[in-house]
């Protein structure tokens, strides 16, 4: 991994050329929001905010008072609709994840295990904000990519079986973190990709699930924009 | 026409304790402030209240929404999708103060819209697996009695049967109404509000600009008037 970027600028600039020109995407809040900002040229996407429009635009340089009618993203804080974007209500904002129609979501993650499934809303005990959108998100998108850290202070966050509490069964299409790449191939967990620097065993090392090393492994290529 | 000009201070005569009341908005974006404050100051309590989150409880973030109602202990139970950016909610929730069915979002909006729909409740992949299977049912299906969320496999795929919603009010925000209750939302404000809308006994909106009837285009109306009993028109 290069040593002037930071561990998850690392991991969104990779999935940011995991993304195509004209993809319907929806970015998760923290680390998965950073992917927009790496996108390389020639591909523009069209951002879905789950609270009811397509074609998130930047924040405003003049913000709407709180009270005032204003567009806000799913997090509530102000954004900007670009020319092209559509709103609607929540049902059929939904039924975009829900029924396909997303070619892609980007989540956080807090456990991934080997049966692709994905633990990503609460810690029990700790911390209960509740799912949001991440289940129907994870449920439906067409290509479900986790964006996370390897481990979370030497603890492994790829395991051979998830034991916090589940976001969605089954539905991890990759994985990105700032040693590895993994995609789901007919229900295996396969490596494809190192970051520069980092061993096979290193990633085995770290990680707690059975995996097929790729037969194509090659060390990861990241989005250089701004680089 | 029969006037549906609601007077603010007139709110309260709509309210009793224990009833359950839908609110739209988003992270209290679309949620109606005044509407909210009215159900305040009538001193109404034990709400059931259905929503999409519980906004915001700094309010330098966001608006207050629901929140102002569950700051000042008049919610016993909640029915929502997120409480990770209102603190004394989720304090309230692990003290055991007021109860808090989590559901996932998508699942909130298509059981309103059957409630609202006159169907029979939702069959939805979400969840399944997960613990929003869980979450106590008071259920009877063919005979059947459930007291969870029972899975159907369905042609080799398994959906969650999640119950319809419906509320005694729904209390809306919308950017525009006409006098006959036509409403138009502005953007990110319409998230629940259309679909609370056809899921409660008493319809009541909070327009911030009043116009004639026959100023809204037909096509352009995003809630028809039969729906809206009552227009509370800006201060």
């Amino acid at each position: 991994m290069s040593e002037q970027i930071s561990a998850k600028e690392f991991i969104a600039r990779r999935i940011a050329l995991e993304l195509n020109d004209g993809d319907v995407v929806n970015l998760g809040i923290g680390l998965p929001t950073l992917v927009a900002n790496y996108l390389p040229p020639g591909v523009t996407l069209m951002l879905q905010s789950e609270n009811g429009f397509l074609g998130i635009g930047p924040v405003p340089q003049e913000i709407t008072p709180i009270g005032q009618p204003r567009v806000v993203n799913a997090g509530g804080a102000p954004c900007s609709i670009i020319p092209g974007g559509s709103t609607f209500d929540t049902s059929i904002s939904f039924a975009l994840m829900r029924g396909g129609h997303l070619d892609a979501c980007v989540l956080g993650g807090l456990q991934v295990d080997e049966n692709a499934d994905l633990a990503n809303w609460m810690v029990p005990g700790k911390n209960v904000p509740g799912m949001g959108g991440a289940m129907d998100l994870a449920v439906g998108a067409k290509k479900v990519i986790v964006a996370m850290e390897h481990t979370n202070k030497g603890e492994k966050k790829i395991l051979k079986k998830c034991n916090l509490p589940l976001t969605a069964k089954g539905r991890v299409s990759t994985v990105v973190t700032e040693l590895a790449l993994f995609r789901f191939h007919d229900g295996k967990l396969v490596l494809e990709e190192y970051a520069p620097g980092v061993s096979v065993e290193d990633i085995r090392a770290g990680t707690e699930a059975a995996f097929i090393v790729s037969d194509k492994l090659k060390e990861m290529e990241i989005s250089r924009v701004g680089l | 026409m029969k006037s549906k000009r609601l007077e603010i201070d007139k709110v309260a005569s709509f309210l009793r304790d224990g009833m359950t009341i839908m609110y739209g908005g988003f992270m209290g974006n679309g949620t109606p402030p005044r509407l909210m404050r009215a159900i305040l100051d009538s001193g109404v309590k034990d709400l059931t209240v259905i929503g999409d989150d519980a906004a915001f409880s700094d309010a330098t973030k966001g608006p207050e929404g629901i929140g102002l109602l569950v700051r000042n202990k008049r919610v016993r139970k909640m029915i929502t999708g997120h409480i990770g950016l209102n603190k004394e909610a989720q304090r309230q929730m692990l003290s055991g103060e007021m109860e808090i069915e989590l559901c996932p979002i998508g699942s909130i909006a298509e059981r309103i819209r059957a409630g609202g729909s006159g169907l029979g409740g939702v069959l939805t992949p979400t969840g399944v697996g997960t613990s929003v299977e869980d979450v106590p049912q008071d259920l009877t299906i063919n005979g059947q009695k459930y007291t969870k969320k029972p899975v159907f496999t369905i042609n080799g795929r398994d959906f969650l049967y999640e119950t319809p919603l419906k509320a005694d009010l729904a209390v809306l925000e919308a950017v525009q109404a006409d006098k006959s209750g036509n409403l138009v939302y502005y953007t990110s404000m319409r998230n629940h509000n259309p679909l609370m809308a056809l899921a409660a006994e008493t319809v009541i909106a909070e327009a911030h600009q009043i116009v004639e009837v026959g100023c809204i285009d037909p096509d352009h109306v995003m809630t028809p008037g039969v729906l809206v009993d009552y227009i509370v028109y800006p201060s």
